[in-house]
């Protein structure tokens, strides 16, 4: 079938995602267990874009994610896990999909987040100290769903990013650290979210992303690496947020994303013939929302959440 | 399992030192969205730490037992904190830490607890722990040398602890033995705008150039070095167009008609920064077209839009622009 664009299989990959794993030697689930709230936000979102959240129990899922909030705000990945500012944003998230954001205690949340920002502006993941621009953008992000920015100090955030920005018009995870597509669309989409993308040098930046393409049409995350699903999504959104998404051969790009499902038993891998996880299933079907693949909502580029989500947030006073 | 230690053979339910507790079951809730489930023996140790975690005991036995933990899923972020509190309440002899986080690692080295804990640890013991640092994370390295974490714990060594006199070196044996890595090229310009024993980038800037002309010359299709040389450059993009070493590595490797992608996208930005091209820049474009482009276009900076545009397809769009944004002077 020359030229002709493949199929998404829609309902092996709902089946997948509300599938029960029972299988007692699946490792792949043990290791999920402390992360199950991003896990739950990649999983839900996914069907959401299917047009198929309703397939699960809201109020179940709700009545966990608020088991997994903490006396200072924060979430864990799980029921007994301590805080992280990780998966304080997917819960954040995982609320907002079923419009429920209203059983938070708001200022609770963002005060724990906010209690996260540094002198230098850059932010923890939690108490411990670890510092990586992944944390300013989720920090961002959540604060921006949360309508409350106003608790952290903007300016300062930003310059904290901007001195992570890279000759080649990329960003690392800290100053000096070497541009990576994740760390990029990090920095990208925290830039976007506080109203200053003018920091970044789009041309060059869109340059350096586009060259993230290689023959087979899939992308990679830094030059020389292996191209990855994943990065359907980081690499596609930064060049989305700065006006550059038409520099890379789309249709290469979804015939990449289609041929790593498994068609049989559902769900998509980090390449053809791997075995699939629900991270990538996201970035997977996410990607190809950003590509306009027929059928599938709209994805917010940089909330990381389909649009009418984010309408809800914005536009329902 | 080669890391358990002689005696832990048998399920902790079975052990003396562990009659006393009730091990504590996971609260998935009713109908989990993503279910999960277990292996036995990773139940019964993930039971026994919840159960020391909860009682917040920060006893010998429950060191061990994160430890155990930790070997079965080293993604488990609540025990690698649990850890740090016990280290703290014990007073335990961190350098004993440092080789336990290595024998972890080992199997995950692409694991962020790790990576943060090793920080923790290492920002504990100060200098102390500069070469052990160097040490590890050039070991991590030798398996994968483009390690993003390993990399990103180097640089928080260097700076934070020292240890730059041998760095140069390192990034240039590490190009030895793979000229395509970018995170050794990120790492080399790291080290020569940061460290105290190489006077910074001007000074640096002569001796660079030399270098990274001669690993374009051996690679022209290497997108880092490239890169590189325009990085040398920084803010002044007038010395870069003015250096006679920059244009004549882009001659040579038109010439050879071998790779040019990057040579031609590099002397397309030099046009822009307005660069006068000699008659051979001219004569190397046009032994480049194929008979379908457009011979006669007069200006250089369009042709080299064109070839580029049918060279690399994938890009033909972003080509497109940069012809469609050339300013009306250029060459």
């Amino acid at each position: 079938m020359e030229g002709q664009i493949g199929d998404l299989e829609v309902e092996k990959h709902v089946q997948y995602i509300l599938s029960v794993e029972k299988r007692k030697d699946n490792f792949e689930s043990v290791v999920m267990e402390h992360l199950r709230m991003n896990g739950a936000y990649w999983g839900l979102t996914t069907l959401d874009l299917l047009g198929k959240l309703d397939m699960v129990d809201e109020d179940e899922i709700i009545s966990w994610v608020m088991e997994c909030q903490h006396e200072s705000g924060g979430f864990g990945g799980n029921v007994g896990h301590d805080p992280h500012i990780l998966y304080t944003l997917s819960a954040v998230q995982v609320l907002a999909l079923f419009d429920k954001l209203n059983v938070l205690d708001i200022d609770k949340v963002s005060n724990y987040i906010a209690g996260l920002q540094n002198e230098d502006g850059s932010f923890s993941g939690d108490m411990w100290g670890e510092i990586d621009t992944r944390f300013s953008y989720i920090a961002i992000c959540s604060l921006s769903l949360l309508q409350r920015l106003d608790k952290i100090n903007v300016e300062k955030a930003v310059n904290y990013i901007v001195s992570c920005k890279n000759l080649d018009g990329g960003f690392g995870c800290t100053p000096g650290a070497e541009s990576h597509a994740g760390q990029i669309f990090c920095c990208v989409s925290a830039l976007a979210l506080t109203g200053s993308l003018h920091h970044v040098d789009k041309d060059l930046l869109g340059w350096w992303l586009c060259e993230r393409q290689v023959k087979s049409g899939a992308l990679n995350g830094r030059p020389e690496k292996l191209p990855d699903v994943c990065y359907s999504w980081w690499v596609l959104s930064s060049l989305i947020m700065i006006d550059r998404a038409h520099w890379i051969d789309k249709e290469k790009l979804i015939k990449f994303i289609l041929d790593c499902q498994d068609k049989e038993n559902g769900g998509i891998s980090d390449r053809p013939d791997d075995a699939v996880d629900v991270f990538h299933t996201y970035f997977g079907v996410a990607g190809l929302a950003h590509l306009e693949y027929p059928g599938l909502k709209a994805v917010d580029p940089a909330y990381a959440l389909p649009v009418d989500v984010v309408n809800r947030i914005f536009f329902s006073r | 399992m080669e890391w358990k230690e002689e005696g832990e053979e048998r399920p902790l339910s079975q052990r003396p030192e562990w009659s006393d507790v009730t091990p504590v079951p996971q609260d998935d809730g009713p109908n989990p969205v993503v279910p999960i489930a277990y292996k036995d023996d990773f139940t019964e140790t993930m039971d026994y730490f919840r159960a020391v975690y909860f009682a917040d005991e920060r006893s010998l036995r429950s060191l061990h037992v994160t430890a155990e933990a930790i070997h079965m899923n080293a993604g488990n972020y609540t025990v690698w904190h649990f850890r740090r509190l016990i280290l703290g309440a014990l007073n335990a002899d961190l350098h004993e830490e440092l080789n336990f986080i290595k024998k972890v690692a080992n199997g995950n080295p692409k694991n962020y607890q790790i990576w943060h804990h090793r920080r923790w640890v290492a920002e504990k013991l100060g200098s102390d722990a500069t070469s052990k640092e160097l040490d590890f994370t050039k070991k991590i390295l030798s398996l994968d040398a483009k390690n993003y974490h390993a990399w990103s714990h180097r640089q928080w060594v260097l700076q934070e602890l020292g240890g730059w006199e041998d760095e140069l070196d390192y990034c240039k044996q590490l190009l030895e033995d793979d000229i395509f890595n970018n995170s050794a090229w990120n790492q080399r310009y790291f080290v020569i705008t940061k460290s105290p024993f190489l006077g910074g980038l001007e000074a640096m800037r002569e001796s660079e150039v030399n270098y990274t002309v001669g690993a374009i010359i051996a690679k022209p299709e290497n997108e880092s070095p490239w890169r590189y040389l325009r990085g040398l450059y920084k803010d002044d993009a007038q010395s870069w167009v003015n250096d006679p070493q920059v244009s004549s590595v882009c001659l040579t490797v038109l010439s050879a008609k071998r790779n040019t992608v990057f040579a031609l996208s590099t002397l397309l930005d030099l046009l822009c920064h307005g660069f006068q091209p000699s008659q051979d820049f001219i004569n190397a474009v046009d032994a480049l077209k194929t008979p379908d482009l457009d011979q006669s276009d007069s200006n250089l900076a369009t042709a080299v839009c064109s070839v580029l545009g049918h060279m690399d397809p994938m890009r033909v769009n972003y080509w497109a622009w940069r012809k469609n944004k050339l300013p009306a002077q250029t060459a």
